[in-house]
């Protein structure tokens, strides 16, 4: 039975056996089991709500769906009659598992359960997630949200988030990853399925904090006609942060990847996107900013992979270095498999320039306001992509991104 | 007229060398001035040292704005006093146009921005600035944000070099927009193109070996330099004959 449960743990624990290496000791967190909290929203500490919205999370609105997650236990999950209407599900991935028996065919099919030893711990203990279904031609507004806190000190969080978009459908989904205690281990693995012609906009602010590891696993595939387009912010530091979400586009297929991280403290983020180009006509672009200040390293990373004829791929990395032992790397490949892939890319690493500063300055700005203007200006990417309504919320995550890079 | 900018006995090094030796000048409410120079005379020294750029040492002599001394100020104070410079070789900036106008826009609170398709530039505002621009659309996009910082001195440097006819038809419209706007204006000009699309000009300043060392009517001033050079008026001992040519006296000073 190769698509049993059994057989995925047998894989999974397989990769653990191997020992890999690394500098996260999986072992030093505590894993607890997965529960029920079922809080009402009004309930919820001051705190929390706060920190929620820090990370682009509104939890007193009546979105078209929320799904909040503190800790090891699903706090509430909230679906609008409207879209119940519709046939939207938004329930914990663990529930789905157990309830819809057709959610087995998309569990790890777009990310291998064996991909390294955070898909496999994940596997061994699972803490919910989320799951979203959203049915063929269903189009949505108003964004779904997920919203993933940590409030106990030295926990693990593994989740599995599963996101089925079915055919000509269209959602945003904003997802919001915060702590409010200052260590723990966050493993997020996240399976998408854009299904032929759907469209998903994914917005996923993080907020940890300094003594937090953190491993996003996460998988995309993308069918004829369909569009995904994710929107990334990294705002406050973490220990290590280490992600290259994978996107499979198929014929015809839109991928566009843009990630604003900021560096900052003793941070070490290893940050990329991989972009393969299966299926003919295919395009994508992965655009990633940094800004990197203190002692932080940021490796920004980008990978296309032209598999088909017709594909077009761009991919641009800039990083900002505010501080003298402020580190960064760029890292962007390029590989064209097939005849008549087209792949480029641009990469440029660098710093304010006095000559940019004087210039600004004679313009009026005083220094502080030329630097920031130049850091603000400098993040200004990506927008246009996504949709108009949230714009405006992106923007102000932006000017705070600018502000924290201040110190 | 009120005498709106007076640079007295200025001496400025740049990197160790002198390059103003000495330099009085003196521009009056909503007077335009040409600065003509061979290279390397010190004409964009004066400029970025009104404007306070960095890297301009004044060693000696100072440089008032309505009788206030503003020698040590800072560039943005001397832009918040409603100095203005358009760059001649401006650095290429690491932010998109359309994001520095935006905020140009809400410090001066300006309404100039509908200029945009005038001055041929709305194609440049997703890109960074002066990243790649041509020769043309870096003098036009200096002019317009010189012209949104609504100065009382505007310094233009060589808005005119390297530029197309179309280009000059339009940095002259600017200029000229400046001097309805009721700005001074200290221009700077190799071969004086410019000239013939600006409304008037009141002086021309002759700048050799970081002085002035002629002051004039501007069409007569261009004449000489482009019938015998600059090496014209650096032989003292041809400065009579200068005058004779000149027809009437000078209004400034030799």
């Amino acid at each position: 039975m190769p698509r049993s449960k059994d057989h995925l743990k047998e894989r999974a624990k397989k990769v653990l056996e191997r020992g890999e290496a690394g500098e996260i000791d999986l072992k030093g967190y505590d894993y607890g089991e997965p529960g029920e909290d079922e809080v009402k929203p009004e309930e919820l500490p001051e705190k929390l709500l706060r920190r929620a919205e820090e990370v682009g999370i509104d939890l007193g609105s009546v979105s078209g769906g929320t799904y909040l997650q503190i800790d090891h236990n699903v706090a509430y999950t909230m679906v609008t009659d409207y879209l119940k209407k519709q046939g939207v599900l938004i329930m914990s991935t663990l529930e789905a598992l157990e309830r819809l028996e057709w959610v087995k065919e998309y569990y790890w099919k777009a990310m291998p359960v064996d991909t390294d030893k955070f898909t496999a711990m994940t596997e061994l203990n699972l803490r919910h997630g989320y799951f979203i279904y959203v049915p063929a031609g269903v189009k949505i507004d108003r964004p779904i949200q997920a919203c993933l806190m940590m409030r106990t000190k030295r926990i693990a969080q593994p989740v599995h988030n599963i996101i089925i978009v079915d055919k000509g459908a269209d959602i945003t989904l904003v997802t919001g990853c915060a702590a409010m205690v200052n260590e723990g281990l966050h493993i997020g693995v996240s399976e998408f399925y854009v299904k032929e012609g759907a469209r998903v906009n994914f917005i996923m602010i993080h907020g940890w904090a300094p003594d937090f590891n953190v491993r996003p696993r996460t998988a995309v595939i993308v069918e004829r006609e369909g569009t995904f387009t994710s929107y990334y912010v990294n705002l406050y530091p973490v220990r290590n942060l280490q992600m290259e979400p994978r996107v499979y586009l198929h014929a015809k297929a839109r991928g566009y990847l843009t990630s604003i991280l900021l560096g900052k403290g003793d941070s070490t983020m290893d940050v990329g996107g991989r972009l393969e180009f299966v299926g003919r006509g295919s395009r994508g672009e992965i655009i990633s900013r940094s800004i990197i200040t203190d002692q932080a390293t940021v490796i920004m990373r980008g990978r296309l992979i032209g598999r088909a004829a017709e594909a077009r791929g761009h991919l641009e990395c800039r990083g900002l270095l505010l501080s003298p032992s402020a580190r960064s790397k760029a890292i962007p490949e390029l590989e064209a498999v097939t005849e008549g892939a087209e792949l480029t890319h641009e990469a440029a690493i660098g710093r304010i320039s006095e000559e940019e500063l004087n210039y600004l300055m004679a313009r009026g700005f005083t220094e502080e306001e030329a630097t920031s203007l130049i850091v603000r200006g400098f993040l200004d990417v990506g927008l246009d992509k996504m949709p108009r309504r949230l714009q405006a919320s992106l923007r102000s995550i932006l000017d705070t991104v600018a502000k924290l890079s201040k110190g | 007229m009120v005498t709106l900018l007076r640079v007295e006995r200025l001496r400025v090094s740049v990197g160790g060398r002198e390059v103003l030796r000495g330099l009085d000048l003196m521009i009056r409410n909503q007077e335009v001035h040409v600065l003509f120079g061979p290279n390397g005379s010190g004409k964009s020294t004066l400029l970025a040292t009104i404007m306070g750029l960095p890297r301009y040492e004044v060693k000696e002599g100072r440089v008032l704005l309505l009788g206030r001394d503003i020698t040590k100020l800072k560039p943005f104070e001397r832009a918040k006093l409603g100095i203005a410079m358009a760059f001649q070789n401006p650095p290429r900036v690491n932010v998109k146009l359309g994001y520095i106008l935006e905020r140009l826009v809400k410090k001066y609170d300006d309404g100039i921005l509908n200029e945009l398709n005038a001055l041929g530039i709305a194609h440049l505002l997703k890109r960074n600035l002066h990243h790649g621009f041509s020769g043309g659309e870096i003098k036009r996009v200096e002019m317009l944000l010189t012209l949104l910082q609504r100065p009382r001195v505007a310094l233009l440097d060589e808005p005119d070099s390297g530029v197309d006819v179309d280009s000059l038809n339009i940095i002259g419209k600017v200029i000229n927009k400046l001097i309805d706007e009721g700005a001074s204006i200290l221009l700077v000009t190799h071969m004086g193109h410019i000239l013939r699309y600006i409304e008037h000009v009141d002086l021309a300043h002759v700048l050799i070996d970081g002085r002035i060392v002629y002051t004039g009517e501007p069409k007569e001033v261009l004449n000489i330099v482009l019938k015998k050079g600059y090496s014209f008026f650096k032989d003292a001992s041809r400065r009579r004959e200068m005058y004779a040519e000149i027809e009437g006296s000078p209004k400034g000073k030799s």
